[in-house]
């Protein structure tokens, strides 16, 4: 089990640098509003709560099962 | 507002602090269960990582880098998820060691080299005085901001007394001395502090959201609004994208890179997150708690900064917006409120950061220093250790603070505070490679490290600090113009020709490549010391030394009483005595009576002792008292060889264990068939009992009627009687050939006797012999495909026995009235077929299988009680099997009778 868990922490770590990272932000790199937010404004948050949640569960799992 | 409403307020909250230091530290020693051991207390405290620079400058960045300031906080945040395996090992390697600072984890892990703790001191204090000179110009600029907002900036004050600057480090000076060095805790825990800054953080982040909250929904109407409004204006606009603001991929990926390193590097974040921790699970929570924290901090910084830029323009420094627009608006309460923030955000910072250096450096460079120039004392001159090291604590932080006061009256006063503290976070970042490899990789050398360090903080000091002391006009600036020696390719901001990065991104890079480069090159090409070698492994395989006293590999002697002397300097009396105490307890052992320490308790004593003055100080110490025995590097290798050993042992246990497995599941499989044939054994011997007893009841009973009424039999029926007993016997004798040919060719003893034989030939001789038993049952045979010899090699008595019985069988089965035999032969391919059909009754499907068996007779109610002995077909079947051939019935229903169709082929 713990080695399911280091290894689902370490593909969070490995998607989300993708995620924050050159190519893919140049998309949102735009001077206009999502929402009512900065496109990047938007997406940097986004991610990154989305991030925080992920790793929340993860965590989470693991209390479950002593 | 005046200046005493501002002090006032800040010598309140100071007060506050105190007051929840205190009360938790009470609470710890009644024993109670501490609140710092909450994981939130300790993702709280973490957020000591959030300074002033947060507070007041990432609204300073925002308003040139755009977003990118972003970076400082995503570094950390995608770092997050390894903490469970990268800082959980940092953590369990430190409690197991009793490291109490970064220097002492790296010295530690190289041979406890005192070298590399003054390396990593030095690198420490000197990259860290300018992130200590920013906080001090925010709490400054935040008093001159409150007190003379509007008004035109103060003249330059002639005398350093007049300076608020001079006054605001002195008090902080005061401040970290009076926090941070109350006792000297065995294991650097300060629960009080810890306590203290978890509350700081609360208010800071607090702080901030009111000042934003009030931005975006009290000047504007929500970030509709403010958004919509920022990007009409070209100065705003340029915020909302990285390109706008100038800012490359690979700069980017640089910060990130830099504050990743940062948040476990920086000495202060190595004290909270490592040498503060009270328990290593409290790591998962802080693995969420943390980055929301960070996240919920910086949601207000774009939209503060783009508010700041719109009301003032280039008028005010936007590192002050935070302050400036409240109080343009009026909001006196809040900018106070929003001081206070920003105080505590620096507060915490200095007292941590100073404290955590102060340790380092009395620990790696003072203690070792005094003890080689024996400053201690020796004998019954010896003063008391634990309050000197104190003191030499208080004067580091002292001397430190004085230095960042320096360096921000001279330097720091002409950049923004990111760009600063950016400066801090590079040199933290040439400790990556020599911790990072030192816990993952075994083969990393002290020589390595040394040379990495050294030159990584080489890089660093030409890269990024000489240049700004140059532009501040501290050093000729010829350098920075021209390169070194007038060579045009030394320049620092862009060496070796490397143009077009930001100062801090090309300092990174180049810094970070050699001393990667060179801590790699050199530590492959260098020989660790027998000390590296077992550090390295401990560190790098922490699991397997777990629970148990690590080195029984230094084999070291001292007397006890010296030993007792030794620690009494640096524990004081109480803790010494209690620590034997401990000691004798755990190993049963009294030492009262024992006159030379043993490796054990040598290393017992060296573990307290690093707890409080370091690792490679307590080697020191310990070297003036210790005799250690020598060692060979054969002796070491071996031990650690063991190790390895043991492992592989363990490995190939695994292995026979599984093949002992399947072993055990072939033994069982043999034994179920053991069994079953063991059952069939007994099952054949109580069938044949049974077979021999029906004749010899009858041979029995029929001889003794003739025996005892032979006078009254007629001759007839004697006659009769005597027929019957021959017919039984053979019907015995017949039983006990077929048992003992059962016998001859299931045992292999028999082999078979090969010869060419003629089946057409062997067909109708057995015909022949049995012609007599055909006529007397009327029963007519034809044989077909007997006009060709049909030759084929084979045991010729054998397959005459097969052919026998297939007709016997044929000629008990058939039509009664009618009966009829066909024998067919037709070579097929290279096998020769036997086909012997009758037209009885047939076999019943469910029988057909079964009738190969042993002793099955075939029981219907028109034929009665069964004849022969249920070993023809059984016998058949081996016989046939032996030749390697094989034989199958074909019958179809019993309700029409057809008759049966046995088949037997034979390979030529």
């Amino acid at each position: 089990m713990a080695d399911d868990r280091s290894a689902r922490l370490l593909l969070t770590f490995c998607l989300f640098l993708l995620l924050l990272n050159y190519p893919l932000l140049t998309i949102v790199d735009k001077t206009e509003l999502w929402f009512g937010f900065p496109a990047l404004y938007f997406y940097m948050f986004l991610v990154w709560g989305i991030m925080i949640f992920v790793i929340a569960q993860i965590v989470k799992q693991r209390k479950k099962k002593p | 507002m005046g200046l005493s409403v501002v002090v006032g307020c800040s010598l309140a909250y100071i007060s506050l602090l105190f007051l929840i230091a205190w009360w938790v530290d009470k609470r710890a020693t009644e024993l109670r269960p501490g609140i710092v051991s909450s994981p939130y207390v300790y993702a709280l405290s973490l957020a000591v990582y959030c300074t002033a620079w947060t507070f007041f400058g990432s609204v300073g960045r925002a308003t040139t880098g755009g977003l990118s300031f972003l970076g400082v906080y995503l570094g950390p945040t995608l770092l997050a998820p390894l903490w469970f395996m990268l800082l959980r090992k940092i953590i369990l390697i430190s409690k197991n060691q009793r490291i109490t600072s970064i220097a002492d984890f790296i010295s530690a892990r190289y041979g406890k080299s005192t070298n590399i703790g003054v390396m990593v001191t030095l690198i420490a204090v000197l990259g860290i005085v300018p992130y200590i000179s920013i906080q001090l110009k925010a709490v400054t600029f935040g008093i001159n901001t409150l007190t003379h907002f509007g008004e035109a900036a103060p003249a330059p004050k002639p005398h350093f007394w007049q300076d608020a600057a001079f006054w605001v480090t002195l008090a902080m000076a005061l401040f970290t001395v009076v926090f941070g060095t109350r006792k000297l805790d065995p294991n650097e825990r300060h629960e009080g502090l810890v306590a203290a800054i978890a509350f700081e953080s609360i208010v800071k982040l607090i702080a901030f959201i009111m000042v934003g909250v009030f931005v975006t929904f009290g000047l504007y109407n929500g970030f509709d609004d403010l958004f919509g409004k920022a990007l009409q204006q070209e100065q705003t606009a340029r915020m909302f994208t990285f390109s706008g603001s100038g800012i490359t991929p690979f700069s980017w990926n640089m910060l990130m890179l830099l504050s990743l390193f940062a948040i476990i590097l920086l000495p202060r974040q190595f004290h909270i997150s490592v040498v503060e921790n009270t328990h290593p699970r409290q790591i998962t929570k802080a693995m969420w708690v943390f980055p929301l924290y960070l996240l919920l901090i910086n949601i207000f910084v774009l939209p503060v900064a783009m508010a700041g830029k719109m009301a003032f323009g280039d008028t005010i420094h936007p590192d002050t917006y935070v302050l400036s627009i409240p109080l343009s608006q009026g909001a006196n309460w809040l900018a106070l409120i929003a001081f206070i923030g920003g105080f505590s955000a620096a507060t915490s910072m200095i007292v941590v950061e100073a404290t955590a250096l102060s340790i380092m450096f009395s620990n790696h460079v003072v203690v070792p220093l005094l003890i080689k120039t024996r400053l201690f004392g020796q004998g019954k001159d010896m003063v008391d250790g634990a309050s000197r090291l104190l003191d030499i604590r208080r004067i580091c932080i002292m001397l430190m603070l004085f230095l960042a006061y320096l360096y921000q009256k001279s330097v720091g006063s002409t950049y923004d505070l990111v760009s600063v503290g950016l400066i801090s976070f590079t040199a933290a970042a040439q400790l990556a490679p020599s911790l990072i490899g030192g816990i993952y990789w075994k083969r990393g050398t002290r020589q390595g490290a040394i040379t990495g360090l050294a030159i990584g903080f080489l890089f660093w000091a030409y890269c990024l600090p000489l240049p700004s002391m140059a532009q501040a006009g501290i050093i000729s600036d010829e350098f920075v113009k021209n390169g070194l020696f007038g060579l045009s390719f030394l320049k620092p901001y862009s060496l070796f020709g490397l143009s077009g990065l930001d100062p801090i991104t090309h300092a990174a890079f180049w810094s970070l490549l050699f001393n990667t480069w060179f801590y790699s090159i050199v530590s492959i090409n260098s020989k660790p010391s027998m000390l590296n070698l077992t550090q390295a492994d401990l560190f790098v395989n922490i699991s397997k030394y777990i629970g148990r006293q690590d080195s029984d590999i230094l084999k070291r002697e001292a007397k006890v009483s010296e030993l007792r002397n030794m620690l009494n300097r640096f524990l004081g009396e109480q803790r010494t005595i209690a620590m034997f105490q401990e000691y004798e307890s755990m190993n049963q052992v009294k030492l009262g009576q024992q006159q030379l320490a043993q490796a054990d308790l040598v290393n017992f004593a060296e573990t307290h002792l690093a707890g409080a003055i370091g690792a490679a100080s307590a080697r020191l110490v310990l070297d003036s008292v210790v005799k250690e025995e020598a060692i060979t590097m054969d002796e070491v290798m071996r031990i650690l060889e063991q190790t390895r050993e043991a492992v592989e042992h363990g490995r190939l246990m695994e292995a026979k264990n599984a093949e002992l497995k399947t072993l055990t599941l072939q033994l069982t499989t043999a034994n179920d068939q053991l069994k079953n044939l063991d059952r069939l054994k007994a099952d054949f011997i109580t069938t044949v009992t049974h077979e021999l007893r029906t004749p010899v009841t009858s041979i029995k009973s029929l001889s003794k009627i003739i025996l005892d009424y032979s006078d009254e039999l007629d001759d007839n029926r004697k006659q009769e009687y005597l027929r019957i007993l021959v017919m039984e016997s053979d019907r015995i004798s017949r039983l006990i050939n077929q048992v003992l040919d059962i016998e001859k060719i299931q045992s292999n003893e028999a082999p078979l006797n090969l010869d060419t034989v003629n089946l057409s030939d062997l067909v109708r001789q057995a015909a022949r012999g049995m012609e007599q038993m055909f006529a007397e049952k009327q029963v007519t045979i034809r044989l077909h495909g007997t006009d060709k010899p049909n030759n084929l090699r084979a045991d010729r008595d054998r397959l005459m026995q097969v052919i026998v019985n297939l007709l016997s069988n044929a000629l008990k089965f058939c039509n009664p009235e009618d009966g009829q035999i066909d024998v067919e032969l037709e070579q097929s391919g290279d096998k020769m077929l036997l086909r012997v059909r009758d037209n009885g009754l047939g076999i019943p499907p469910t029988m057909q299988q079964l009738i190969f068996e042993k002793f099955t007779q075939l029981h219907s109610q028109t034929q009665g009680k069964p004849h022969g002995t249920g070993l023809g077909l059984f016998i058949t079947k081996s016989i046939v099997e032996k030749h390697g051939g094989s034989i199958r019935v074909e019958s179809h229903s019993v309700a029409v009778p057809q008759g049966a169709m046995f088949e037997v082929r034979i390979p030529v």
